[in-house]
């Protein structure tokens, strides 16, 4: 272990916790100005989040103790990922502890978590929620499998700075199976962060929702984190998806220090395109039916199979 | 990884791939007249895929048989079915006989068995468009695959046609394309069996009131 790779370990996981809630900001501001609505603040989630921590938390009289360890573990979860990722340097002492199967299954950790706190309550709608949200899990967890056993495939190593390591070094090329892996991990990345096609973040209708469903019963604190969570989240995927797909301009092994200083403005253009990509998406397409959802992730996971095989056709 | 492939290999891959692609975005299609749109976009990357090919090899005849494809594939054979379909006045969802997931599964599968059915022959073969031998008999298992899970005869003779495009990219890949001859008269074929089952379907029609093909499997006239 460097003291570069722990520099860069700490300054990812302060560079994801901060801008995750602007991201966020970001995609909201964007799709507010492609629907011709006035934009809410860019700063607005870090205003809720630090005004629900303000707040004084209110639990149910049955809530068991699950209910309140929940936030903590997502939360938890979340920061784990988040560590993983490489999203700045791939010189990271942390990384090595999971690898891409790992990731996915430290999300599914989380679902897993806020799906039994839904039910814990015990009211239909959180019930609902957890349902939903394990069909949709149960779908998009293989496809995103294959995402990552395609990227493992071309690089000889299922771990993640191994995989951003050989994707960067490549001559540039065009590469079928990366495209198709592309489309296939925006299509689970839609699904998983509870956005348009599949779900959708700003409603509160009772009928549609899937993740809201979910967080009902919380209040304060515990609400901040899981905000605060799921902004990570969609901060983590898109990170995931920079990094196995547009990898230039991140610090390889071996780099100094002073790289970083590019790195992180680099990251910051790409999500910031990212965000507008995502904005876009959600605006041009309409939420589909819960019943819809299985040919939706249906297709993204023949995508992402489709990849893998090309891989094993044409080589890469 | 560290060899890189030719530009035009690579172009070539990537048609091939954009190829997969539409025949099982035809597959997952629910209506008739984005299948024929999806139809025409197959031909147009057939024939681009064909001109990469001649220019990467230097095969004049290849020019012809993809300017044979845009003209057949692309404008011709799509304007005939639009008008089939206006005149039929049939804009209906397509119906299929299993559900689309499952149709898409055993896509998949078929995808597998075909690469692995190429790939003793790409081995063997040193042509630029070897790796694609695999891709183009997926793209004819998959139209074949649609030819059987369709119950209307329009998408079955949609299947039928991209089949053909299937054929005419394994040609390319396998060995440069057909002899002039062939090939013209293959796409005379096509041409015609179009305008023949094109009165097909208004005697179909007229006889059962519906242009679904299960009313065909009946022998008798009452039971």
């Amino acid at each position: 272990m460097s003291a570069t790779g722990l520099l860069s370990q700490l300054l990812q996981l302060a560079i994801a916790l901060a801008l995750a809630p602007l991201l966020v900001g970001w995609v909201n501001q964007c799709r507010a100005w492609l629907q011709n609505k006035s934009a809410p603040s860019l700063l607005l989630p870090y205003r809720t989040i630090r005004k629900l921590f303000l707040k004084d938390a209110v639990v149910a009289s049955n809530a068991s103790p699950l209910f309140r360890l929940m936030p903590y573990i997502v939360f938890g979860a979340m920061c784990c990922a988040a560590a993983i990722v490489p999203s700045l340097a791939t010189d990271l002492p942390f990384a090595y502890a999971a690898d891409a199967i790992a990731l996915v299954g430290l999300f599914a950790l989380a679902r897993v978590f806020i799906a039994l706190a839904a039910m814990d309550i015990g009211t239909s709608f959180g019930t609902m929620g957890a349902r939903r949200e394990m069909f949709v899990g149960f779908l998009a967890e293989p496809a995103l499998l294959m995402v990552f056993f395609t990227a493992s495939l071309i690089s000889g190593s299922t771990s993640l700075p191994t995989i951003v390591d050989t994707l960067a070094h490549r001559e540039l090329a065009i590469y079928p199976s990366l495209a198709l892996a592309g489309v296939a991990f925006t299509m689970v990345s839609l699904a998983e962060n509870a956005r348009i096609p599949v779900d959708n973040p700003a409603t509160h209708l009772e009928l549609t929702m899937i993740h809201e469903a979910m967080v009902l019963e919380y209040s304060a604190r515990h609400l901040a984190l899981i905000e605060w969570a799921s902004a990570l989240k969609l901060f983590n995927y898109s990170c995931i998806g920079v990094a196995l797909f547009v990898p230039f301009g991140i610090v390889v092994e071996g780099a100094d220090w002073l790289a970083m200083l590019g790195a992180a403005p680099a990251l910051i253009a790409k999500l910031v395109v990212g965000g507008f990509a995502l904005a876009l998406i959600e605006t041009l397409s309409a939420k589909m039916r819960i019943f819809r959802a299985p040919e939706f992730l249906g297709t993204a996971f023949l995508l992402a199979v489709l990849a893998m095989l090309v891989t094993q056709l044409l080589g890469g | 990884m560290t060899t890189t492939l030719p530009l035009f290999a690579q172009l070539i891959n990537l048609f091939a791939a954009i190829l997969l692609l539409l025949s099982f975005a035809m597959l997952a299609q629910r209506r008739v007249l984005s299948l024929i749109d999806l139809f025409a976009a197959q031909g147009l990357a057939l024939a681009t895929s064909t001109v990469i090919v001649a220019y990467a090899t230097k095969q004049p005849h290849l020019y012809f048989s993809a300017a044979l494809t845009l003209i057949l594939k692309v404008i011709l054979l799509p304007w005939i079915l639009h008008r089939l379909i206006r005149k039929l006045d049939v804009k209906w969802d397509v119906e299929q006989l299993i559900n689309i997931p499952t149709t898409m599964l055993v896509g998949i599968v078929l995808v597998v068995f075909a690469f692995n059915l190429a790939s003793p022959i790409s081995q063997l073969a040193s042509t630029v468009t070897r790796a694609t031998l695999g891709i183009a008999m997926a793209c004819v298992m998959l139209s074949f695959l649609m030819m059987i899970t369709r119950r209307k005869a329009i998408p079955q003779v949609i299947g039928f046609l991209s089949m053909e495009n299937g054929l005419f990219f394994a040609a390319t890949s396998a060995t440069y394309g057909m002899p002039m001859v062939v090939e013209l008269g293959i796409a005379l074929d096509v041409l015609v069996g179009m305008l023949i089952l094109g009165v097909f379907f208004f005697q179909i029609r007229e006889q059962f009131d519906s242009l679904d093909l299960q009313h065909l499997e009946k022998l008798k006239e009452s039971e």
